[in-house]
């Protein structure tokens, strides 16, 4: 049986939609009415079947139009997907990883077969079928992080331990929320955090850091992010900010619905074996205002976080420019009543 | 003195003698003077063993006073770009227990830590101290080119054009700070050019 | 939350004397399953449940990263220590099953290194190991310079020279051969990493000779093997579980609440990683601080103890757990 690939666009026309299934299924970050900064890290264990967490390693119905955009967007600034020379063993650490779990969940699109060194791996939906020596660069087409990343979705940090810090010496991102690896490869955890606001007073990443080097084989964790994006773009990067940016003022009482999105980052944090590096998938997912808001709960708490939002974290975000405008539309669609407490919608 | 604001933003601090027998300064400019104040802290016979790499810049100005501290080396360049290859092969051939020291503008600092850490030493390892020019290298994020002596906010990428909001957020691979488009949401938005580095 | 490691059932498949120190043991996966892949300088903690009393100490794991059909560790017997490696020497043979946890790594090779250089002292070879192994494997560029009390007691040197060639030198303590450390550290090419494992008198050293020649203290990685020492016995009141215990007199404060039924987080056993760090509610007393985590104040403040290595004497002592 499996999954119904949608064939659709993350820009230009931006056909991209959920179907109806797919947004019960929505990763709603929000289980209060209001939001600000937590370490709100939790172990990253199989959740509820039709969630995003019934496999630790997500595919949805997006998977290969997700992974047609990245192909673009890679030919187009290859400097995406980078890995500093000393972190190739650890991409064949996340390539072991992500095949793992890929074929573990989705046994009727994905096949691993390992013998000894020699494994192969059948990708059905994006008809690949290679065999490969495990560890050997030159029987792989790409670097190991990159061959797979180019066949999973979302965006894959590799973070190299030492010294107590983490450092992003690797990394495929092509999906990011308005950051620059190619900029911030080489730094370390609070490096390359600098320009969130507040967090660093309430030593919100001095103690996830203190966790994070903590973490061990076997025993992955999680967290949500959040921000909003106008149009199903995945590629907002600040490379292309200047083809982005402006569809921020381009939105109006009458196209919030259809234009404006909730963009919602899973993110994990897997130590990997060989390397005793952390692996960091950023997860994306996409939802239209019009779908979201089907979900009665949801639309009256989203409007109550957007209206409450402190003016750092709304600048942070990028909101600003439409922020009147999305919480007037969704103000209609609140009635004041109260919301249950947790995620799901009702 | 260059402020503090995000962490992201290197923080230069006073150049303190190391142990050890081999040490290498790169300095241009007022980073000379350094040197100089950090040679009164000094132990004896410390400069016999260290090796100075100086621009000075139009003027030539603290020449003589580092000639005056007697080291085994003194190198006078007229350019980083000049001092490069010389710089890279002195790192090609050193052994474990050089200490490095940059000072002065800083271009110069990040530029020479850099090739350093291209041969393998750790930043944390380097002794930095800012002196000088605030005058920024920054890479524009949308075209990647460098642009040099940037001290207006914003500033224009000197290779694709496009006005630059001067971030504070810096790479010490890249040796730059990031620019990013300031008016990209609405061309018609231009914010006037400040000069804040001095 | 705390994090805290997986466990595995294994059973031990050999067990090899190596010298008349240490022995070597062997464990594969109950299940026949292959155990978990692990990097260089990994260890695990093996559970030793000996009667009523349960031990609790990590050991390098010594084999290859590439082959984990089996876990290979070597002990070094220590007559006067609180009985773990006595029990492990003595009672424990093939076909025995026991518990130890997922690999864990606080020793790890810096990968960017342009060369590894090892110094290891006596049973301080375990997790070099691995880690040549792993290089090697990699064509990674590494030198050894091992150090032991007698050819006799040299624990696989015969197989180290043997696969490595003179990539390993051998230093023998009873033909007064020693490593020159001013020459050796002073003829590293930038971009080297130094990393010892051994006694603790031979890891201050290294540490502080390499810090008088320059060496940038990044650059220098160490690992004790620090064993809890056993000392006179001690009550002590778990003020959040509300329980009282006596830590006898084998057996670590660790260990101690660990019978009880609580569970502190933990990764090294040794007094290193900071997992374990417990607060302090009061006391009357005088602490034993045996670990090289807390600060110089923190020791003196007795506001904090590290109860996997150390101890208490005195009339009372109240934890925060």
């Amino acid at each position: 049986m499996g999954i119904t690939f949608r064939k659709e666009t993350f820009r230009d026309d931006y056909t991209f939609r959920n179907s109806p299934e797919y947004i019960r299924r929505f990763p709603f970050p929000f289980n209060e009415d209001s939001y600000m900064y937590a370490v709100n890290i939790e172990p990253h264990v199989v959740g509820p079947k039709g969630s995003v967490l019934e496999n630790l390693i997500d595919v949805d119905e997006h998977y290969v139009a997700e992974m047609e955009d990245r192909a673009l967007v890679l030919a187009e600034d290859p400097l995406r997907c980078q890995s500093l020379p000393h972190m190739t063993l650890a991409g064949w650490d996340l390539l072991e990883l992500l095949m793992e779990q890929q074929a573990l969940g989705y046994p009727e699109h994905f096949t691993l077969e390992r013998s000894g060194d020699r494994w192969r791996w059948i990708n059905r939906p994006l008809g690949i079928d290679d065999t490969f020596t495990f560890g050997d660069t030159s029987t792989l087409p790409y670097g190991p992080m990159e061959y797979i990343t180019r066949q999973s979705q979302g965006d894959f940090c590799i973070l190299d331990q030492r010294d107590g810090n983490l450092w992003m010496d690797a990394g495929m991102v092509t999906t990011q929320a308005d950051w620059s690896l190619d900029f911030d490869i080489g730094m370390n955890f609070f490096e390359w955090h600098a320009p969130v606001p507040l967090a660093h007073e309430k030593g919100i990443f001095t103690r996830a850091l203190k966790f994070l080097t903590n973490i061990q084989q076997g025993k992955p964790a999680r967290r949500l992010n959040w921000t909003m994006t106008i149009n199903p773009r995945l590629d907002t990067s600040p490379e292309n900010y200047h083809k982005w940016g402006p569809d921020r003022a381009t939105v109006t009482p009458e196209n919030v619905g259809q234009k404006v999105h909730l963009r919602v980052e899973l993110q994990s944090f897997w130590r990997l074996p060989r390397s005793n590096g952390i692996v960091f998938p950023i997860r994306c997912y996409l939802i239209k205002m019009d779908e979201l808001v089907t979900q009665p709960k949801w639309a009256r708490r989203l409007h109550r976080v957007i209206r409450d939002l402190p003016e750092e974290l709304a600048t942070y975000k990028g909101l600003t420019r439409y922020r009147p405008t999305l919480v007037e539309w969704l103000s209609k669609l609140d009635d004041g009543s109260p919301t249950s407490p947790g995620f799901g919608p009702d | 003195m260059a402020a503090k604001s995000i962490i992201s933003r290197p923080v230069y601090g006073t150049l303190s003698p190391q142990p050890g027998k081999h040490h290498l300064f790169i300095a241009d400019a007022e980073g000379a003077l350094a040197i100089t104040d950090m040679a009164g802290k000094a132990p004896p016979g410390f400069f016999d063993g260290a090796e100075i790499v100086f621009i000075p810049g139009p003027g030539g100005k603290h020449i003589a006073a580092l000639e005056a501290l007697k080291s085994a080396q003194l190198h006078i360049a007229p350019s980083f770009a000049s001092l490069l290859p010389r710089l890279k092969q002195t790192l090609t051939n050193a052994h474990m227990g050089l200490r490095i020291y940059l000072a002065g503008t800083e271009g110069l600092i990040g530029q020479a830590m850099q090739a350093a850490l291209e041969a393998g030493i750790d930043h944390v390892s380097m002794q930095t101290e800012q002196r000088g020019s605030l005058a920024r290298r920054m890479q524009c994020v949308h075209c990647k080119g460098i642009t040099e002596n940037v001290t207006t906010q914003p500033a224009l990428c000197a290779h694709c054009g496009l006005l630059l909001l001067v971030r504070d957020h810096y790479s010490r691979r890249l040796a730059a700070f990031q620019g990013v488009c300031i008016n990209a949401e609405d061309r018609s938005e231009i914010p006037p050019m400040e000069e804040i580095f001095p | 939350m705390s994090t805290g490691t997986t466990k595995l059932d294994v059973v031990v498949s050999d067990v090899v004397p190596v010298n008349d120190l240490v022995t070597r043991f062997h464990f594969r996966r109950r299940d026949g399953e292959l155990l978990p892949t692990f990097s260089g300088g990994a260890h695990v903690v093996v559970e030793m449940r000996d009667g009523d009393r349960t031990r609790l100490n990590p050991y390098s794991l010594m084999g290859s990263p590439l082959d984990t059909r089996e876990y290979t560790i070597s002990i070094r017997r220590d007559d006067v220590g609180r009985g773990g490696s006595l029990f492990m020497h003595r009672q424990v043979k093939p076909g025995l099953e026991m518990v130890i946890s997922y690999p864990v790594n606080l020793f790890s090779l810096d990968l960017r290194a342009k060369k590894h250089l090892m110094l290891a002292g006596g049973i301080g070879i375990t997790p070099f190991m691995a880690q040549t192994s792993q290089l090697a494997g990699a064509g990674g560029n590494f030198e050894l310079h091992y150090t032991c009390r007698t050819a006799a007691l040299g624990t696989y040197a015969d197989v180290l020279r043997e696969r490595y060639g003179n990539r390993v030198r051998l230093y023998h303590d009873d033909r007064e051969e020693r490593i020159d450390i001013e020459r050796l550290l002073s003829s590293q090419p930038l971009g080297t990493h130094l990393y010892v494992c051994g006694p603790a008198g031979m890891i201050n050293w290294v540490r502080e000779r390499a810090a008088s020649l320059g060496w940038p203290s990044e650059t220098v990685h160490f690992e004790h093997f620090a064993a809890p020492q056993p000392g006179a016995p001690f009550d002590v009141t778990l003020a959040v579980s509300g329980k009282t215990i006596r830590v006898g007199e084998q057996q670590s404060l660790l260990e101690a609440i660990e019978a009880a039924g609580v569970d502190p987080p933990y990764l090294c056993r040794g007094g290193v990683c900071g997992q374990c760090e417990t607060n302090v509610i009061s006391s009357d007393g005088k602490f034993i601080h045996n670990d090289h985590w807390l600060s110089e104040e923190d020791h003196r403040s007795g506001c904090k103890i590290m109860p996997c290595v150390s101890r208490f004497e005195g009339k009372s002592l109240v934890l925060e757990r």
